[in-house]
């Protein structure tokens, strides 16, 4: 069999079916497609399902695009990261180039799919979101500024914009309070994974807040974000996209966040940050069922 | 050793195939269902 393609790397069998769906982030990607789909059902107006389903799967397949070329471009400081030291890349399963090329054949298959099924203005954001992500986020801010994620977060934030804009055509007010709430709740949560893993970012050579400025400031970051985070994620209520239930639901959540955050700054461990971090996930998985389900049930639940 | 680790490539090698197969029938369905879908004015 030595007529093999030459796929194998380094020694290894070559990169298997999994490695590959390991490179598109599938826990990023799960979290990417819900929040897109909350934009795509909280849109005013009319979307053939099977067409809603593909804008879904673009999403997902955009996501984990940019996902695979982040992975392309990290696989340096991947490899010095315990948390992501096992990735494909680093573990020497999978060739730089297989990876660049099979998230860049995903990124503009998602993109045309989406340009040709759905509409282009879902279309043109998708580009956007995987150019941000990969040109703004991982190779321009990542490795140069502590702002990085709060920038770069951006990127995470746009699915819901994308869900909103494939109903609708259009970026309206209600997809920009869900793109707002992304937007607010990532520094907080990237800022408490980085706390406890400060030091593997430190030799990573990637300049997190609490490798930067200490980790006394950045919870106070994480405190005033949490706090921004109250009258933004009330944003669909006033904007009438969402009812008084949801309004509730989502102080009492934010005020939880914000006790974490507290927390956080009281306390000198580790402990405090990791469950902000499981908490921040929770949070958001939260607020975003609630407002699918005030939707869904008209506000009367 | 050897003939373990061409084994183990053959069977990554197949297993790839397949899964390169599912989503190039897969594309062909979506762009099926898309077409029709597009085509009634959805």
């Amino acid at each position: 069999m030595s007529d093999l393609p030459s796929v194998a790397v380094g020694g290894s069998q070559g990169a298997a079916v999994g490695d590959y769906v390991q490179i598109l982030k599938p826990r990023v990607m799960s979290l990417v497609v819900f929040t897109g789909l909350v934009g795509l059902v909280l849109a005013p107006g009319h979307l053939h399902p099977v067409l809603a389903a593909v804008a879904v799967l673009c999403i997902a397949v955009g996501a984990g695009a940019s996902g695979a070329i982040n992975m392309w471009y990290d696989r340096d400081i991947d490899a010095v990261m315990r948390r992501t030291m096992a990735r494909p890349l680093p573990a020497g399963r999978m060739n730089p180039g297989e990876a660049l090329g099979f998230g860049c054949v995903l990124a503009v298959w998602s993109v045309v799919i989406m340009g040709l099924a759905v509409n282009w203005v879902a279309a043109e954001l998708l580009a956007l979101t995987i150019a941000f992500y990969v040109f703004v986020y991982t190779i321009w801010l990542k490795r140069r500024t502590p702002q990085n994620i709060v920038i770069g977060g951006a990127a995470g934030a746009f699915p819901p914009l994308i869900g909103w804009a494939a109903v609708t055509g259009d970026i309206g007010w209600g997809g920009l309070a869900l793109f707002a709430i992304i937007f607010f709740w990532t520094p907080p949560h990237f800022w408490a994974l980085s706390l406890y893993r400060a030091g593997e970012y430190e030799r990573a050579g990637v300049p997190m807040l609490p490798v930067v400025s200490g980790t006394r400031e950045t919870k106070r970051q994480m405190l005033l974000y949490t706090l921004v985070l109250w009258p933004v994620t009330l944003a669909p209520w006033l904007l009438g996209i969402a009812g008084p239930a949801y309004a509730v639901c989502a102080a009492g959540l934010s005020l939880l966040f914000t006790g974490t955050a507290v927390q956080v700054w009281r306390d000198g461990t580790d402990r405090s940050a990791r469950q902000m971090f499981q908490f921040s996930l929770l949070y958001l998985f939260l607020i975003f069922s609630l407002l699918l389900l005030d939707h869904v049930g008209g506000g009367r639940w | 050793m050897a003939a373990e680790r061409r084994d183990e490539r053959e069977r990554t090698t197949r297993a790839r195939n397949r899964a390169l197969l599912f989503v190039l029938l897969g594309l062909v369905a979506l762009f099926y269902v898309i077409a029709i879908v597009r085509m009634s004015g959805g």
